[in-house]
């Protein structure tokens, strides 16, 4: 049996630097946020033919669309994001662009968000994270007979939601990811793994305490932690291969996301052991003084 | 002894038919073997039979989502202002009635129309598979239902009788649904439903003309150029009422009133949310995913068996089982896949693994603890069990809440969301049984102590 719980201060420094930074970085650099929610047009463009972006940008220009970004992957594929237009102007585009250099041009992808929507959005996400964790906690409640085990378990859950809302804020400033929808189902996602981590490890605790009634709850906590330590990793490095491999090599239009699962699956298994026993263990403890 | 064979031979007819649900709906073969050409092509034979005088008929196809085959996504709001709040629901089904009609005529494959109500704003949201030329789809459904009428075109001369009678109905009257007070299922004597219209006062004039020169002769209601009845004029009509005759059951009359009212009273609609995605795109996504996930898929099994030895084999075996099911559930629902579909399932894998993980360490710790096999598995099982059940419902409450079933309107509607939590849900209830229940049936069957 390893002593887990001896190093709780180390733990809980890990979490604050790794949240704390990620705090700093969504305070200086903030989000690129997605269409999903701020609204705007994407377009993108397979060209026939060699193009620079500054043959392009002028015929928005003139067209007073406003460009967020634009660029060009593979020496003839077009991105672009801009102020929200509708199908008639993206077609004239096209047309002009076409004429202006005369090639041909296939639409990829060409996507419009009204303003109004992407508030709701946001609004749906939250209330659905809310309702989400509410659930889980009363699941836990009544599966483990004790708020405590909730409560534990959803601020591990919280911890996680923190890491990922930072470290995701670091992402989309240096790799240039977008805060869009399937950012929040990454995040929902790994909430509820991270819950199910969690529960393993309570389970045995649970189991523990029922069998060595005499023993005190440190030394129950740390052999239930020894004990499923394997199991977790084990279960971690098989979604964590799986998702290596989508990130790697699977289609760039979820690599994002995945990267997002990827970190949510680390710090989910992290802050099982990590953050939600040394919580409950400082929760019992207040009981018992 | 007996029950167990019978068990093992309903599980072998499970799984051939599983097999079966699973098999491509086209493979072709080509290879050379020495000096001999092989050439081999396989169609997935559909099911289509009768039983019991039950016509059953189910082809097993993988339906891909707008994202992976490419096509356009649109969402419409209608604008309710002048509309009394009674008839609201009524007036937002027939506009969605109007649009697939003209989203028929425009031969569109498998379309898909929905309604959607969120707070006080009414949606139309549309889903055009392998249309990208988007702005052509956009006029056609946007503008607002148009009913008309129209007589033959010419009142004199004889007409050819081989000519289908909406062709011939070809002259425009110039009545239109503009001058269409409102429409109402109404009964006849006999009782037989028929549908009423009310003109306003230039409506019934105008009318009073048309029945009056035609007779005896059939007169036209087209809307959007589809003819929707063609009833023959016994009298001239005065006073703006009509009536429209013909063999309608309840249900017809009905769809007829209010298609006539949505082009009487319609509903102008906005466009909020676009999404057009060219086919290249998805189909290059779907092949990097499903590499990506062959791959991760080996490098899990190589690990398992690495790490548990004989065990490992039976959780790759279970894993495969696993696989199979899921793919089969979701061929024969069928569920639409989408990119984040995919990854879910591909998640979902890695989660199936994790029964298969909490079980073989119980049945370790067991063993460790001297207890012998059979005991071993019985209490290993028993004991993971546990913690198996509260881990994966907390993680079908997420997938529940995301999937929002109900479509109520505080919780995401997305379609992108929706996906990824149906093959989230689907896959941890398969890897439910197949974790449990398969993997105990296969240990005791092909794990025996040393």
């Amino acid at each position: 049996m390893i002593n887990f719980l001896k190093y709780k201060t180390v733990y809980f420094l890990i979490s604050t630097v790794v949240i704390l930074s990620g705090i700093f970085s969504i305070y200086y650099y903030g989000y690129n946020v997605s269409i999903d929610f701020a609204g705007g047009t994407n377009i993108a463009y397979q060209f026939n033919k060699k193009i620079a972006k500054t043959d392009i940008e002028p015929i928005f220009k003139n067209k007073k669309i406003k460009i967020f970004s634009i660029s060009i992957t593979g020496s003839n594929r077009l991105h672009a994001r801009t102020s929200s237009i509708d199908e008639k102007q993206e077609k004239q585009i096209r047309d002009e662009a076409e004429k202006k250099l005369n090639a041909k041009i296939q639409l990829l992808l060409f996507e419009t968000v009204g303003p109004t929507l992407g508030r709701e959005t946001i609004i749906k996400t939250i209330i659905a994270s809310l309702v989400a964790s509410l659930g889980i906690l009363l699941y836990l409640t009544f599966a483990f007979k004790n708020l405590k085990y909730g409560l534990a378990a959803i601020i591990a859950a919280i911890h996680d939601l923190l890491v990922l809302f930072g470290t995701f804020s670091l992402i989309s400033h240096f790799l240039g990811a977008e805060l869009d929808l399937l950012f929040v189902t990454a995040i929902l996602t790994t909430m509820s793994f991270s819950v199910h981590d969690t529960i393993v490890v309570f389970d045995k605790i649970r189991e523990y305490r029922k069998k060595e009634w005499k023993s005190d709850f440190k030394t129950i906590a740390n052999r239930a932690v020894t004990e499923t330590m394997v199991r977790s990793l084990n279960n971690s490095l098989t979604i964590i291969l799986m998702l290596v491999a989508l990130v790697l090599i699977g289609g760039e239009v979820i690599r994002f996301f995945v990267l997002t699962l990827l970190i949510g699956t680390i710090t989910g298994t992290y802050s099982s052991p990590f953050v939600a026993v040394p919580i409950l263990e400082l929760l019992e403890r207040r009981k018992s003084s | 002894m007996k029950t167990s064979k019978i068990l093992i031979g309903i599980f072998l007819l499970m799984f051939f038919g599983i097999v079966y649900i699973d098999l491509p709906q086209k493979i072709n073969l080509k290879y050379t073997l020495g000096k001999k050409n092989i050439s081999y092509s396989f169609n997935h034979p559909n099911l289509d039979f009768k039983l019991f005088g039950l016509t059953i008929k189910k082809n097993f196809s993988t339906q891909l989502g707008l994202d992976l085959k490419g096509g356009s996504h649109l969402v419409f709001e209608a604008d309710m202002k002048n509309i009394a709040a009674s008839d609201r629901t009524d007036a937002l089904i027939s506009t969605r009635d109007t649009i697939e009609r003209r989203v028929n005529l425009f031969g569109v494959s498998e379309p898909n129309i929905q309604t959607l109500k969120v707070g006080n704003s009414d949606r139309i949201i549309v889903d055009l598979p392998g249309i990208t030329d988007v702005s052509e789809a956009v006029g056609l459904i946007g503008q607002t239902a148009q009913l008309d009428f129209r007589e033959q075109a010419s009142l004199e001369a004889k007409v050819a009788t081989t000519t289908p009678l909406f062709l011939q109905m070809s002259k425009r009257t110039g009545l239109t649904g503009k001058n269409v007070k409102r429409s109402l299922v109404q009964f006849d004597q006999t009782g037989k439903p028929s549908v009423g219209l009310e003109f306003d006062s230039t409506g019934a004039k105008m009318f009073e003309e048309i029945t009056g020169r035609n007779v005896g002769r059939p007169v036209a209601i087209f809307l959007d150029d589809f003819p929707l009845s063609i009833p023959t004029v016994q009298q001239q009509i005065t006073g703006g009422q009509a009536i429209i005759t013909g063999n309608f059951s309840l249900e017809e009359a009905k769809k007829l009133s209010i298609a006539i009212n949505s082009g009487a009273l319609p509903v102008s609609i906005r466009l909020i949310e676009q999404r057009n995605i060219g086919p290249t795109l998805g189909q290059d996504q779907v092949n990097k995913s499903i590499i990506a996930g062959i791959i991760g898929l080996l490098a899990v099994i190589l690990f398992m068996i690495l790490y548990y030895g004989r065990l490992g084999f039976i959780a790759t075996m279970a894993l495969i089982i696993y696989g199979l099911i899921s793919l089969a559930i979701i061929k024969t629902i069928p569920i639409v896949l989408t990119l984040p579909g995919i990854a879910g399932f591909i998640l979902s894998i890695g989660m199936a693994v994790d029964s298969n993980i909490l079980i073989f360490e119980r049945i370790k710790e067991e063993l460790r603890r001297g207890n012998d096999f059979n005991l071993a598995i019985k209490w290993g099982f028993g004991r993971a069990i546990d913690a198996i059940k509260d881990a994966n419902i907390t993680t079908l409450l997420v997938a529940f809440i995301l999937f929002n079933p109900v479509n109520w309107d505080i919780f995401p509607q997305f379609g992108l969301i929706k996906g990824f939590a149906l093959t989230l849900f689907i896959g941890v209830m398969t890897s439910l049984f197949t974790g449990v229940f398969i993997t105990k049936r296969l240990i005791y069957f092909f794990y025996k102590p040393k």
